[in-house]
This record gives structure tokens, C-alpha cells and sequence, in this order.
């Protein structure tokens, strides 16, 4: 029997501030046993635990694309014990994964349709994965129109910038990134909070069109109002939850939203799903 | 199935011949209760018990576990990679298992043998133990058993089912390791069920309460999870925990590690959704951060999430461990005929 609680050791390939406060780290992780990254195939939307030896576990969205070969990259934020100790951690060192897990973005149901993207703060590493996806030249094609509305507090806050700006020079896909406020005058792109610059840029809901969401809980608040207006329905919302999580099998018992186990049903619910359930998240 | 009868002094040499060839546990006095353990040569299961403190929960998915090991010292090959812990998964027997426990596996399987996941701890433990379980024929004030899908002489998830014919056991298989073990106990007397039917009958009518739960099998989650019962209810509660961990079949777990020097384990232990740190980001945010929500959750997980989940009933066997431990007398039957009678919009 295999056992699904013993992680893939990796390790630690390379580590980058991802932001300017340094409270984000980058992490590409390549595995010890090659074999072990075939077995690790995933799908954008997905998550993994990183397993630091001798501290714990944490459940982090897996930020590299499927597409992306080699190595998988996650963005950690300095929180507890976990994360903290791995942002003490070099490159080098061995440490462990355990996954995928989770159900993913719906990406059959996305096929063919338009989708538009709006993220806040660290809520981004799963979209990343999910935009890089699209956009490989072998996938891009199954898209409609892609809009992508992006904020953080500050432009050095933003995760990804290197990659925003070039997302910026595509005409395949509608970048609207976002800061609170900025007192840098070479800004070049929107001022404003995220429920604000949807309501200005996202196209209107309809049958084709579909919304991700992931951010802080402040954010998917104010934007949930703005999407009811733009006029998409419960089923073309979708979300990502965060709870506490430790098996990441369904098995541990903490992570449930009445009877979901968002680590194994989720972490990836439509609005119209979520409407069903205890709000306990 | 075979029916056997087994003498009381057969018992006993019966017991000693299965000790070559199973590890066995059963209930042992502890102080003023029961609890299960591992028999030593030439000790027998101490069946003067209406039932133990904590469940086979205690043998099966153990408080503590150790899952891994690991060593952190960096002149060691295959330092920081996790290595499974060694385990003695040799055939095992547990005596004096009440029909309720024994029902409780049942409950609990579909939650650690998934189509997708394997716990192989949990599986492992509980493939290797073959279940005697023991009729009750005296059943407590607290048990309701009957009404939860279980009964005093319930066979489900046992192998075999002894009952006490005060002279002597009559010894039902249940499954075939069940009649592997009656035979590697040299316990071959025919028997018969002729006196059983009446005793059964009897231990039923000595069951005095009930639960029902028509009405909320029809209800929605959120209708129930939204009900203005649950201030009352948690009023109460302190949040000890008490109730899960003698519950046969709550099974939530944390996983921690722990160092000692340059090497460590990783282990799980039992958690409860009693305790605010169950669910508790990071960040501080806790989706049950009041007493009242994780009240609210160990009832609608027991009586509405698991039966919505699993179409096999409620997640309770009616042991009734949980009213005797409470120290605010918290009693599950009056919580689920709330929950039941409550006049829904
Ligand atoms: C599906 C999913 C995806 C996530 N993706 C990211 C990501 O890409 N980047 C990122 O920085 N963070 C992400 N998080 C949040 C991250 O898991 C927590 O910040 C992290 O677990 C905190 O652990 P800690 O040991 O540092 O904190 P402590 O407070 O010391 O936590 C102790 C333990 O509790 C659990 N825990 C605590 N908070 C959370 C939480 N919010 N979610 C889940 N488990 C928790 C973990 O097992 C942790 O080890 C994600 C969470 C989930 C559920
Ligand atoms: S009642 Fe609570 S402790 Fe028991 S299984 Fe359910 S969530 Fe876990
Ligand atoms: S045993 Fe009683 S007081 Fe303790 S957590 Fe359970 S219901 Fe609350
Ligand atoms: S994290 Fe263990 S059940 Fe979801």
C-alpha cells in the first residue's frame, strides 16, 4: 500500500524575494528522484505540502505551470512555524512534497470560454500557474478572450512583477494590474482598489465568460457585489479557500465547509457551490 | 457461519492457545474503568465491564503514532528525507468488543479507505485485528444503540460474536477470520442459537431512549447549520475535548514533529474540533473561532454532514461514552431530537 503521507524529497534549487518587504519567498524545488516529478503531475490550481523536516507541514498553491518543466516553484509567505523557518532555510537543503492535492480550476469547463482573472495581495501563485498555462502556445488557442485584474498594496508588493510586465506587452491577453496607491511617478498602470478596476475593465458575464477570484477576504467581498452587477452568475464565479489543513487527503478532519473537505472536494468552489455550504471559512 | 459453544474453562485454555499465534488485547481494569491493552502471557480479558472509557479506537488508530523518522544531522546520508517508522502488523485479536465498537469500524473505514487516498496506518491496523466482540446483555442507562443503527447484539463489523450464557459462551462467526480464530482456539463444540433470540430480546427492552432523525435526513445543511438552537445548546460547553476523544468514532488527527537531538518522528496524534487551534490560520482568522460553531460542528458532522455523505446513517453507534464523560452533562440525544423536532421555515 503506498503510503500518502510520505513526501517526495526535494530540494531547495533556488529561493528569490518575491517581494520588496521580503515577506514573500520564491521556492523552485527540484526532486531528488526524477521519477518522483512524473508522479507529481498536476494541474494549475492544485496545491502541495511542503514538508520541512523537523518543523511541519503547510499547505502551499503550486505557482509553476504544468507547462513548465523540471522544477516546481511555490511562493511562501512568513506567517508561523513553518513558514518562517523556511524562509531561514538555503538553497541546497533537502526538504519534502507531498501532492498534488486538490481538485484544480475547473479547466475542462474553462475550454473555449473567456476568462477573466482578479487577484489580490499573495493570492496570486495559483493564477500565475493558471496564466502561464493558457498562454503556452499549445494551450492558447482553447481560450477566449483572457482578462487578468491583478493588485497589491504597492507596485514592489505585486508578485511576479518581471512577468506582469511582459504579460503587459501581449496582445493575447488584458492585463489590469492595480496598486492601493503608489508615490512613484513612473507608474504607468491603474491606481485603485481591485473591486474598482474589475468593475471598470472586466467584460460583462454571460454564459461564455468566466470569473476567478482569489485574494484576501476584504477583496472578494467588495468584488462579489461588482461581479452580481457586471452580471455573472454563481456558477461562472469561482473561488479558492484556504483553510487550515494538515493530512490534505480528507482524512485529518479540519478543513471541511459542512460536508466538503475543501483540501480534497476544493480548495476550488464555484460561488453557486459555496451558496450550499456552512460559510465556515 | 459456525455457532459454538465454548465452556468457561475452554474459555480460558482457548485464550492461552490463540497467545501463540495472535497479539491479544482486551478489556483490562484501570482504577474505577476499563480500558483496552495488550494482554500479557497467561492474562485474560476481564469481561466485569459494561463497557470501557475509550473505544477500540484506542487499539486500532492509537492516541499517538509514530508515522515517520528522520534524522537531521547533515553528515548522515539521507538526512532531512522521512522514513517509514517500523511497525508490527503480525495478526492481532481484540476480546470484548461491545457490538457498538464493533459498528464503529464501519463508520470509520469510509473515511480512511477512500478511491482516491489509502490511510495505510489505519488500514494496516485495522486489517491485521480480528474483532471478538461480547453481547451486551446488560446494557447502561446512557446507551442507544438501538435507535442509532447499532443494538446490544449487533454483529456488524465483528468476526465473531460472543455471547454469555452465564454458564457458558455461545461463540457466533461472523466472517471467516472469525471462524480462523475459533479454530485456533480448538473451540469445535457445536452450538445453538435456540436461548440467544430470547436474550437478545431482552437486553433490547432494557434500552430506554432514542434518537430519531427523520427530519433531519429531509432538512438542508445550511437550514440546520442556521437554526437559532445552538447558543443553547453550546451554552454550557467548556470545550474540553472530552467527547471526541471517547467518541468510537470521531477520528481526526493533528500531525506534529518532534526532535529530539539530531533526529526526530513525525507523529500523529488525535485532535478534536473542540479545540480553537483545530482550525485556526496562520494569520490569527478562525472560520470557528466562536465555542458556539464548533459545538455546532461536532453535532451537524456526527448527525448531518456524515449521514448526507456517506447514505449509511448517522456518525454514532449510540455507546453513549460521550453523555457519561461530559462534565456539563451534554447529552447527544437530546441534541439530536433538537435538531430533529426543531420547527424549520
Ligand atoms: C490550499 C491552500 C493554498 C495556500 N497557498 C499558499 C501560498 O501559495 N502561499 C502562502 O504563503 N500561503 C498559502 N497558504 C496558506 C499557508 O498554508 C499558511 O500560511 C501556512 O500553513 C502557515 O503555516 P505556519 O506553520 O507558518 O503557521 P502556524 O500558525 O505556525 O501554523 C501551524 C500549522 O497550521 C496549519 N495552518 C496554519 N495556517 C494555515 C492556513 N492559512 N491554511 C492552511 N493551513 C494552515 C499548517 O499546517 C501549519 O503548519 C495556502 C493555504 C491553503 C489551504
Ligand atoms: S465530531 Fe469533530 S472530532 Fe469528531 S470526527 Fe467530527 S470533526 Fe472530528
Ligand atoms: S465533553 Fe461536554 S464540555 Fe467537553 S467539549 Fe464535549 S460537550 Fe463540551
Ligand atoms: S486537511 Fe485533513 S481533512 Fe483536509
Amino acid at each position: 500500500m503506498q503510503n500518502p503521507y510520505l513526501p517526495y524529497p526535494v530540494r531547495i534549487d533556488k529561493i528569490t524575494n518575491a517581494t520588496e518587504d521580503k515577506s514573500l519567498k520564491t521556492y523552485k524545488f527540484v526532486f531528488l528522484d526524477p521519477d518522483d516529478e512524473r508522479k507529481f503531475a498536476y494541474k494549475a490550481g492544485q496545491f502541495a505540502e511542503l514538508s520541512v523536516t523537523g518543523k511541519g507541514e503547510i499547505p502551499i498553491g503550486i505557482a509553476s505551470s504544468p507547462t513548465e518543466k523540471g522544477y516546481v516553484t511555490f511562493t511562501v509567505n512568513r506567517v508561523g512555524l513553518v513558514s518562517s523557518y523556511l524562509h531561514t532555510m538555503k538553497e541546497g537543503d533537502i526538504m519534502g512534497l507531498r501532492g498534488p492535492m486538490g481538485n484544480s480550476y475547473p479547466w475542462d469547463a474553462l475550454e473555449g470560454k473567456n476568462v477573466v482573472i482578479i487577484g489580490g495581495g499573495f493570492a496570486f501563485t495559483t493564477l500565475r500557474s493558471s496564466i502561464v498555462y493558457m498562454l503556452d502556445p499549445a494551450n492558447r488557442s482553447k481560450f477566449k478572450d483572457i482578462h487578468v485584474v491583478y493588485g497589491a498594496r504597492s507596485p514592489g508588493m505585486l508578485l511576479y512583477r518581471d512577468e506582469l510586465t511582459k504579460w503587459e506587452e501581449r496582445d493575447d491577453i488584458n492585463m489590469h494590474i492595480t496598486v492601493d496607491g503608489t508615490d512613484d511617478p513612473d507608474w504607468k498602470y491603474n491606481v485603485g482598489f481591485v473591486p474598482t478596476i474589475t468593475e471598470q475593465k472586466a467584460p460583462a458575464g454571460n454564459d461564455d465568460t468566466y470569473a476567478i477570484i482569489c485574494g484576501p477576504p476584504v477583496m472578494i467581498k467588495f468584488t462579489q457585489p461588482v461581479l452580481d452587477k457586471l452580471g455573472y452568475t454563481h456558477d461562472r464565479i469561482i473561488m479558492s479557500l484556504e483553510n487550515r489543513m494538515k493530512c490534505g487527503i480528507g482524512m485529518c478532519g479540519r478543513c471541511n465547509i459542512g460536508k466538503e473537505f475543501v483540501c480534497k472536494d476544493g480548495p476550488v468552489f464555484t460561488l453557486s457551490q459555496l451558496n450550499e455550504t456552512p460559510r465556515e471559512y | 457461519m459456525k455457532v459454538i459453544k465454548i465452556d468457561k474453562q475452554d474459555f480460558t485454555s482457548g485464550i492461552e492457545k490463540l497467545a501463540d499465534s495472535y497479539r491479544l488485547f482486551g478489556p483490562v481494569k484501570e482504577k474505577e474503568s476499563y480500558a483496552f491493552q495488550k494482554l500479557e502471557k497467561g492474562q485474560l480479558p476481564d469481561f466485569n465491564f459494561k463497557n470501557t472509557r475509550l473505544s477500540i479506537k484506542s487499539v486500532i488508530n492509537p492516541q499517538s503514532e509514530v508515522m515517520f523518522e528522520y534524522s537531521l544531522d547533515e553528515k548522515q546520508t539521507d538526512h532531512h528525507v522521512m522514513k517509514e517508522a517500523k511497525k508490527d502488523y503480525s495478526p492481532r485479536a481484540i476480546f470484548g468488543v461491545r457490538p457498538c465498537d464493533g459498528k464503529s469500524m464501519v463508520l470509520v473505514k469510509p473515511n480512511f479507505d477512500t478511491l482516491e487516498y489509502k490511510d495505510n496506518y489505519w488500514l494496516d491496523s485495522y486489517n491485521c485485528t480480528t474483532f471478538v466482540g461480547l453481547a451486551c446483555n446488560d446494557p447502561c442507562s446512557t446507551c442507544f444503540c438501538t435507535s442509532a443503527g447499532s443494538g446490544p447484539f449487533d454483529e456488524t463489523g465483528l468476526d465473531v460474536l460472543l455471547i454469555d450464557m452465564d454458564d457458558y459462551y455461545i461463540a457466533k462467526a461472523v466472517t471467516s477470520k472469525g471462524e480462523a480464530l475459533l479454530s485456533a482456539a480448538s473451540w469445535d463444540t457445536a452450538g445453538t442459537l435456540d436461548d440467544v433470540e430470547d436474550k437478545k430480546s431482552k437486553a433490547e427492552k432494557k434500552i430506554k431512549t432514542s434518537v430519531s432523525i427523520d427530519n433531519i435526513k429531509d432538512r438542508s445543511i445550511n437550514e440546520i447549520h442556521q437554526a437559532s438552537f445552538w447558543e443553547d445548546i453550546a451554552f454550557s460547553c467548556i470545550n474540553c475535548g472530552t467527547c471526541t476523544y471517547v467518541c468510537p468514532t470521531c477520528w481526526c488527527f493533528d500531525i506534529q514533529d518532534e526532535n529530539s537531538g539530531k533526529s526526530g518522528v513525525r507523529m500523529r496524534n488525535w485532535d478534536s474540533c473542540m479545540f480553537p487551534l483545530f482550525t485556526m490560520h496562520g494569520t490569527g482568522h478562525n472560520p470557528r473561532g466562536e465555542k458556539t460553531q464548533r459545538v455546532r460542528q461536532r453535532f451537524m458532522h456526527k448527525l448531518k454532514y456524515y449521514l448526507d455523505k456517506y447514505d449509511q446513517g448517522i456518525q454514532c453507534v449510540g455507546c453513549g461514552r460521550c453523555i457519561q464523560s461530559c462534565p456539563v452533562n451534554i447529552d447527544i440525544r437530546r441534541v439530536c431530537n433538537i435538531m430533529n423536532d426543531y420547527n424549520y421555515e
